[in-house]
């Protein structure tokens, strides 16, 4: 187990030099406040995630300070109306934030999906005009901090299985069991937690921390995310009052409907953490020299550069459609689905060939590439594994479901 | 309180710079732009500042081409009120400076800032000129400005020492690092901007008295050649035959 190391931790002289890159115009199809959203965000990046996040990943610690910022910039639901907390974007707006903080780090932007798209979001879609108005500004103004409870110990890709669950005991329920691999929990004011009430169907609710029964411990030894707080929820005779149930939803749809959230903007995100390692690599090929020249201009570092490009103009597109049909209410779970799987096994790749091509470097936090590398093999993980992911595209595809 | 900032558009400090072939222009594909970091971070935001400690009102200012109005935008998201583009080429600091003179003349502005320089022209001469323009004090590379009634109390850097001036509003200042703190726009401004007026005016007639006529880049910086310093022919050698000085 990783132990963690309280030790202070020093702002990194080094300088962010990260540069967009932009092969095929798709600038041209963003409107002037999507690029000064990108531009805002960039900026707070470079001077608040950059001189710090390799020491908070080194020591598996989370900046927890950053919660504030995010909030100040505007990164917790961005796309949810101005009354309710959000910043009252459209969704390209909302990718486009996610992807400048994965650009930054993926357990950045983990922290800031959980909280828009898993928290606010649900609340914002399912919650009483009273959950609303109580939980949804302190949320988005990071005065809370959510988490989302889904997954169990033994439920993971099946999450219809789970077997924490609410009993009515009159004017509340009982709500036992166990969750697990939760961001944000140990951290957490309140959890949406997803649970079975006694017909069996899917219930969501908000937990409070200081309840009694609630605990939250942390997960230690992750070799990814580390910069991101993940743990559990355990609950044992906890007395959830009825007004903190979600009144409406019933059946896997609640969470499925987050997660469809988040997922979109993890397709976004994936390619920050792309084209910080493609950036690096191509700075780092035209700097570095071996046998008297620049190795970029090796023909097997100009194939992995020029692959690199092609994949992140190909994700790019995805993403801006995906967002395109997602601001007129038309991107499916199943498209979602696609770009999610696409652009983080993409940006996996990437950071792969970029370590290659930064040499012993590469393997060093000098670079960002390894960091990016281990925090998206989470990424490939969670929100859906990029199997289930695939599985999802075969059944919309064949109408023939491999899950039964 | 009513405070008019003037903001140019700049090249990325990263930019690559180069001129058309017969040095006439200057070669604008692939630059990125940014609003001039000294009228963004030090004008502009002690302009905010200012606002908020006093009340009333921040103007921006732009003489450019549509193309300038992404960066206005920005201004208005950091939390400008509103602002104003005078519609022409910017080709000239006494172009430019009277078109700012000939809007700010019926406005009454308190005080009117600029940053120190552009960082592409490096020119350091528009609020002067506005100023002069004007006929109002002007204080130049200031790092800290004061209000208290129609009392600035304003202070310089100068060399081994600070200079501290007090002036009686309206002034024109020209903003230097220390002014204040850069402020990133966060979601909710980009959002407020977009509804803030940007109003577009043609520009006032008058009869440039300069024009560019040739660019050129500095000569590229030879490589350093160390000579030991006992080997005084050789030195004397390079200085004769290859520098040519001696
Ligand atoms: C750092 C981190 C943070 C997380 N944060 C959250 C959070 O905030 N909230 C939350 O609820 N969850 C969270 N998760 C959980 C995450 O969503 C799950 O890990 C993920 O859904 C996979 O579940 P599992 O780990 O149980 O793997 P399993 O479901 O056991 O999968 C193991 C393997 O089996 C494959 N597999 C499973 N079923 C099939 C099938 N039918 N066909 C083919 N292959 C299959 C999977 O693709 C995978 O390769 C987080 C996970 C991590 C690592």
């Amino acid at each position: 187990m990783h132990n963690q190391n309280n030790g202070t931790i020093t702002k990194s002289a080094k300088t962010d030099r990260f540069q967009h890159h932009d092969y095929y115009g798709v600038d041209e199809l963003l409107t002037e406040e999507h690029l000064l959203a990108r531009e805002a965000v960039r900026e707070w990046v470079k001077q608040e995630v950059s001189p710090i996040i390799e020491e908070y990943a080194d020591k598996s610690k989370c900046p927890t300070h950053l919660f504030k910022g995010l909030a100040e910039i505007g990164a917790f639901g961005p796309s949810l109306p101005v009354e309710y907390g959000g910043g009252g974007m459209d969704e390209i707006a909302y990718g486009i934030i996610m992807q400048e903080l994965e650009r930054g780090d993926s357990g950045i932007r983990s922290m800031a999906s959980v909280q828009g798209s898993l928290v606010m979001y649900p609340i914002y879609r399912f919650g009483s005009e009273e959950q609303k108005r109580k939980y949804l500004p302190k949320l988005g103004s990071g005065e809370f901090i959510g988490c989302f409870g889904l997954t169990e110990p033994d439920h993971g890709s099946n999450p219809s299985g789970m077997i924490t669950n609410i009993k009515d005991d009159g004017d509340a329920y009982i709500l036992n069991g166990a969750k697990m691999w939760i961001t944000n929990s140990p951290l957490a004011d309140i959890a949406v937690v997803w649970a079975k009430d006694e017909e069996g169907a899917i219930r969501g609710m908000i937990v409070e921390k200081d309840w009694k029964g609630f605990s939250a411990p942390e997960i230690h030894g992750k070799w990814s995310l580390r910069a991101s707080i993940t743990g559990e929820l355990v609950f044992e005779d906890v007395r959830v009052p009825k007004e903190n149930v979600f009144p409406d939803v019933r059946g896997l749809k609640g969470p499925l409907s987050c997660l469809s959230k988040a997922r979109y903007g993890i397709a976004w995100g994936a390619i920050g953490a792309a084209l910080d390692c493609y950036d690096s690599a191509l700075r780092y090929s035209q700097e570095r020299e071996q046998f008297g020249k620049p190795i970029g201009q090796f023909q097997l570092t100009q194939k992995k550069l020029a692959e690199m490009i092609t994949e992140i103009t190909k994700a790019q597109l995805l993403a801006w459609r995906l967002g395109s049909l997602a601001n007129v209410g038309k991107a499916t779970p199943a498209q979602i689905s696609m770009a999610k799987r696409n652009n983080v096994h993409m940006a996996l790749q990437i950071a792969r060939e970029a370590r290659q091509i930064h040499g012993g470097m590469g393997i060093t936090n000098e670079y960002p590439c390894m960091r990016h590398m281990m925090n998206l093999e989470t990424v490939l993980t969670y929100e859906g594994t990029h199997d289930i992911h695939l599985l999802i595209t075969g059944m919309d595809v064949t109408g023939l479901n491999a899950f039964k | 309180m009513k405070f008019l900032v003037c903001v140019s558009k700049t090249p990325e400090t990263t930019a690559k710079i180069a001129f058309s072939g017969d040095g006439s222009q200057f070669e604008t594909s692939g630059v990125n732009y940014i609003m001039n970091p000294y009228d963004e971070w030090y004008a502009l935001v002690r302009a905010l500042e200012l606002k908020e400690l006093h009340g009333g009102s921040v103007t921006i200012i732009n003489v450019g081409p549509a193309s300038n109005d992404a960066v206005i935008r920005k201004g208005l998201a950091i939390g400008a009120d509103n602002a104003l583009r005078v519609n022409a080429e910017p080709n000239s600091s006494l172009y430019i400076a009277k078109q700012i003179a000939e809007h700010a003349k019926t406005e009454n502005y308190d005080v009117i800032f600029c940053g120190k320089e552009s960082i592409d022209y490096n020119g350091s001469e528009v609020g002067a000129m506005v100023a002069e323009l004007l006929d109002l004090p002007f204080i130049s590379f200031a790092n800290h400005l004061d209000l208290e009634g129609n009392l600035a109390t304003v202070s310089r850097d100068i060399e081994g020492g600070i200079e501290v001036a007090e002036v009686e509003t309206p002034i024109v200042v020209s903003a230097a690092k220390g002014m204040a703190e850069q402020r990133i726009p966060n979601m909710r401004g980009i959002m407020m901007a977009k509804r803030k007026p940007l109003s577009v005016v043609e520009p006032f007639d008058f009869a440039d008295l300069s024009v560019p006529v040739h660019f050129q880049l500095p000569p590229e910086k030879g490589g350093c050649v160390y000579v030991d310093g006992e080997n005084m022919d050789e030195l004397v050698r390079l200085l004769h035959q290859e520098a040519k000085v001696i």
